[in-house]
């Protein structure tokens, strides 16, 4: 990594004044504390839709695919649209985590850890539609070359859905020992804080032993360059090749030398897209705008927009090819796309994918959360209209006008889309309770850069380090194995000062039992029931009182109590209370 | 005092370009006398031969009598394919210098709209690379009229004779005819040459400003610039090198065309660092600094492999017989030079960069170049020539003193170009950040 100078103008990645122990602390906020009612809302409503996905499958495959839409002339449609959506979404992922690494982008240490989850859950249920395609799933091994005695064919290895298998196959293990990689000093970093016994074990057993030293650095570091070597040629490999399995073929509309590129384009593109949907959320739900910033927002806005830019001029480049080759059928073939009965779903295409991603050159829409969270659901949209596009518009109408016909979904083709979506979600929300959603350790290594109060600092001409006064610091770390032991403090007394009570009570606000009600200051971590007591002796009742407590009040509730002094920054309790009182 | 060491090295450019260019001034009248005798008559003819042989090759059954002409005097035939060679030629040498300065354009700008931090110590490099546009785009607009004006038949279809004949070609007449044609190459040289000179004056001012205001400008423009130029550039090789083989057809081949000047730009901007560094100069440009350059010239030898692949193997794959005519000239009459391009632009990068360590040796980025260079130059060879002398290719007198001509005038021109600023921006935002790259 270069050094920490960053040119003046480049903005802060990080806000808010985070120093090292914050990033640590926000990160692990949403892991330790429960799951909120939304969370419960959402969770539920995609574990539905998952479910009624998986009623749609166990149909289609006790029953067959004739469950579906297909017909004689469109006899590939939502299946290998779904399965190419998917796949391409996953796309972004690798880019953030791969390229962008090589092309040492800072900005992606915040984003990278949830875009590479997005890219293994998508993946995820891009494998499935050729699965369930099979009709008889449980054959599926039978896509691999293995010798005839196990019962299966040797595999065609001139069809490019054998190289579907293979490449994202690949893909999908790549992504995930990159992915695993980059969490294990972040797990390492949950199982030092745990609490509980059974999360420590767990999170001792996903972090493989992670001990932060400079050894385990080292290695980290020179993995992290050689995975990411190898993924950048595989983010163009897979969707080049899911590209080829229409390109290879001779159908007008499908042949075309283009593809390839394009389709990687267009992968980046839906990719991009999808993480703006998710991010924009979870940054609101975990608290994250410190560190997915807008600023995040719009360099993926960007990309949206160039990769949208080059969609579009591969669109125009189809278009006047087909023209310019002279070929009557690759004509027709454009022509029907743009005018034909599926006219509704090319211009669809053109307007969410080409057009609205030009919104972006204005800096004011492309810095507006909302705006932009709405340009990336129509982006979504876009791009499955494309594949539906390119796969349903050029079957349709093959050379033998007596077999045109049109497509329509069944409820099964719906309700397995609708289940994926579902199933996404699952494991997207499953791992944003137990993951740590952002690369708390790659975020570090900004911070001196890039964060913002690293840089008023160097502005100001002041040193980066800081000497604190608080000692608590010192003893923070000399005590930490002992007191993650006896999790909860107990034995606390009071020697009560009534000037030091005074000056906290100033600070932080009185408790009136006339108007104010009480909370449930155990909620807390760190507080237990003794050390409630304390606090109400003090005067101190509610969470509201808590949230205001900076390093000051801290020290003083110290020397009040005179108890495991530093606990109550370590465990930042008013960030902690200042969550649960607006959730109160 | 580093203005008098640039004017020094501009003076060592200019001996350069001299050097390169009386032994082939010489060799240029030659290309030209030998090309003056018997071009005027009969050229419509040649070029319905050319046509026949497309035909020939491509079994498409218009025109029989075509072919009966095409048996009957495949003498005149080849004359006609010997009279385009030093024509060939002259535009491949020309093309290809004017695409290197296109590439560096493209780099440029992407420096300039992606706010790169490493970069912007080689900004004047780039600049002075790039004003080999203005030249060399004239010159290639030159041999274009020319070719409009029928002095030469490297484009076909710009015959109405052969046109008359030729269904498909009738059908094309909206886009390929003459006049949109020129008007065409004239708006993208306009842009070009329009965005490099505003961007450098600006990339001037900012040296000397009190505030960023240029520097935003230019980040600005740069943006825009790349919209434009991702639309020209397309259509550019479509026009410029797709339709001297007016029947065929890929929809890559824009971008194909791109990576190969893309890599090319990149290459001249590590060889004229890493030159300006042995002489002195550019102080400030470090290890790194080579070694992030050589990085491109190794990704992007590996892009353009992936559309070379793409478009061969699905073109290949699909037998389509309109489009694999394209590739069985190449393979038939252009074995060597085709495989051999392959193996310059995607084998010879890939060994000679691919440890570390060796892209920040300077010579060894300096030899990798010029396989790189000579790798693509080959590839416009075989874009061009394919189609305008068929199998009468040969690399002599003509092709080698046109491209020592071009590398001349390239050299003398860049090095002038240099010689005219401070080698290292002043003021620009992002100076700091480039000078404290290493990693």
């Amino acid at each position: 990594m270069a050094s920490h100078y960053e040119a003046p103008i480049r903005k802060p990645l990080v806000t808010g004044d985070k120093s090292y122990h914050d990033v640590t602390v926000d990160i692990a906020a949403p892991v330790e504390g429960r799951a909120n009612k939304h969370w419960w809302i959402v969770f539920s409503i995609a574990l539905a839709a998952f479910l009624w996905g998986v009623g749609c499958i166990i149909y289609t495959v006790s029953t067959g695919i004739g469950t579906w839409g297909l017909n004689k002339s469109v006899n590939w449609a939502w299946d290998i649209t779904n399965f190419v959506w998917w796949v391409g979404i996953g796309h972004a992922g690798t880019l953030i985590s791969a390229v962008l690494l090589l092309f040492r982008q800072k900005w992606r240490m915040a984003i990278n850890r949830s875009a590479e989850a997005m890219t293994i859950f998508s993946v995820i249920q891009a494998g499935l539609f050729p699965i369930i395609h099979m009709g008889r799933p449980w054959l599926a091994y039978w896509v691999l070359p293995i010798p005839n005695q196990f019962g299966s064919l040797w595999v065609n290895f001139n069809s490019p859905l054998l190289w579907d298998v293979f490449a994202i196959s690949t893909y999908l293990s790549v992504s995930l020992v990159f992915w695993w990689t980059g969490l294990l000093p972040d797990f390492a970093m949950l199982r030092d804080r745990a609490i509980l016994p059974f999360q420590k074990k767990i999170y001792s057993l996903l972090s493989f032993g992670w001990t932060g030293r400079a050894k385990d650095w080292q290695r980290f570091e020179e993995v992290s360059l050689v995975l990411a070597g190898l993924a950048t040629p595989l983010v163009l490999s897979v969707h080049t090749i899911v590209s080829f399995d229409f390109a290879t073929s001779v159908i007008p509309g499908w042949h075309t030398t283009i593809f390839p590129p394009y389709f990687v384009a267009g992968a980046i593109f839906s990719g991009f897209a999808m993480v703006n949907t998710l991010l924009i959320i979870m940054r609101k739900v975990c608290s994250l705008e410190d560190y997915i910033t807008v600023q995040h927002i719009e360099l993926m806005n960007i990309v949206i927009m160039l990769t949208g830019s080059i969609v579009g001029c591969a669109y125009i480049t189809e278009l006047f090819m087909a023209w310019y080759s002279g070929v009557e059928y690759e004509q027709y073939a454009f022509l029907n796309r743009a005018t034909g009965p599926y006219w509704w779903a090319y211009w669809s295409m053109m307007t969410c994918n080409v057009f609205s991603p030009q919104f972006m050159w204005f800096k004011k829409l492309r810095t507006s959360i909302m705006f932009s969270f709405f340009i990336s659901i129509v982006v979504n949209i876009g791009m499955w209209f494309e594949r539906f596009v390119i796969i349903v518009t050029s079957l349709h109408r093959d050379y033998l006008p007596s077999s045109w016909t049109m497509f329509s979904p069944t409820f099964v083709d719906i309700g397995i889309f609708i289940g994926t979506i579902g199933f996404f979600f699952v494991l997207f929300l499953l791992y944003a309770r137990t993951f740590p959603v952002i690369a708390q350790a790659e975020v570090k290594s900004i911070l001196k850069s890039s964060g913002s109060k690293y840089k008023k600092l160097r502005e100001a001409g002041k040193p980066l380090y800081e000497i604190s006064d608080a000692a608590p610091k010192v003893v923070e770390e000399a005590t930490l194995k002992a007191e993650a032991v006896e999790d909860i403090i107990e034995d606390v007394t009071v020697d009560a000062d009534a000037k030091e009570v005074s000056s906290l009570l100033d600070a932080i606000g009185s408790f009136n039992p006339d108007t104010d009600t009480a909370d449930d200051l155990k909620k807390v971590k760190g507080i237990g029931p003794k050390m409630e007591e304390t606090l109400n002796q003090i005067g101190i009742y509610t969470f509201a009182q808590v949230s205001k407590m900076t390093e000051k009040e801290y020290d003083l509730l110290d020397s009040i109590t005179q108890a495991f002094p530093g606990r109550a920054q370590r465990d930042d309790w008013a960030g902690q209370a200042q969550k649960l009182n607006k959730n109160k | 005092m580093g203005a008098i060491i640039l004017m020094v090295v501009g003076a060592l450019g200019i001996g350069l370009g001299f050097l390169a260019a009386p032994s082939n001034i010489a060799e240029a009248k030659e290309i030209v006398a030998s090309h003056g005798d018997g071009h005027g008559d009969a050229h419509g003819d040649a070029a319905t031969h050319a046509v026949a042989h497309d035909d020939h090759a491509t079994a498409n059954n218009h025109g029989g009598d075509h072919k009966e002409a095409h048996d009957t005097s495949h003498d005149t035939h080849l004359l006609h394919q010997l009279q385009n060679k030093p024509w060939a030629a002259l535009y491949v040498a020309a093309f290809f210098f004017f695409m290197i300065s296109l590439g560096v354009l493209a780099f440029y700008a992407i420096q300039r709209a992606a706010q790169a931090g490493w970069s912007p110590l080689l900004f004047r490099v780039m600049e002075g690379i790039t004003s080999y546009i203005v030249p060399g785009g004239i010159i290639v607009f030159v041999i274009l009229a020319l070719s409009v004006a029928h002095m030469n038949h490297l484009f076909v279809w710009m015959d109405a004779d052969v046109v008359a004949h030729d269904h498909l070609l009738q059908g094309k007449k909206g886009y390929l005819n003459p006049i949109f044609f020129l008007i065409r190459a004239a708006i993208f040289l306009a842009g070009w040459i329009g965005y490099r000179e505003y961007s450098r004056k600006l990339s001037l001012a900012q040296d000397e400003s009190s505030d960023n205001a240029n520097f935003k400008l230019n980040f600005r423009i740069s943006a825009a610039f790349l919209v434009f130029y991702l639309i020209s550039e397309s259509i550019m090789s479509w026009d410029w090198i797709m339709s001297v083989d007016p029947h065929w057809f890929s929809t890559l081949f824009g971008w194909y065309i791109f990576a190969s000047m893309f890599v090319s730009g990149i290459t001249v901007i590590a060889m004229v660092t890493i030159y300006l560094k042995s002489k002195g100069h550019l102080q400030d440009v470090n290890d790194s600094h080579i070694h992030d350059l050589a990085k491109f010239m190794f990704g992007i030898s590996i892009f353009w492999t992936y559309l070379w692949f793409s478009q061969f193997m699905l073109i290949w794959y699909a037998n389509i017989p309109e489009e694999v005519t394209y590739y069985i000239t190449r393979i038939e009459d252009y074995n060597l030079p085709f495989f051999g391009m392959v193996a310059m632009n995607f084998l010879f990068p890939v060994l000679l960069l691919m440890n570390s360590d060796y892209k920040r040796l300077n010579w060894f980025v300096v030899m990798a170049g010029v396989v790189i260079l000579a790798g693509h130059y080959m590839d416009i060879f075989n874009a061009i020539m394919p189609s305008t002398v068929g199998d009468q290719w040969f690399i002599g007198i003509p092709e080698i003193s046109a491209v020592l001509f071009f590398a001349g005038l390239f050299v003398f021109w860049i090095f002038r170009a240099l010689s005219k600023a401070p080698l290292q921006p002043k003021r620009n935002p992002f100076i700091e950040e480039s000078k404290h790259f290493h990693y």
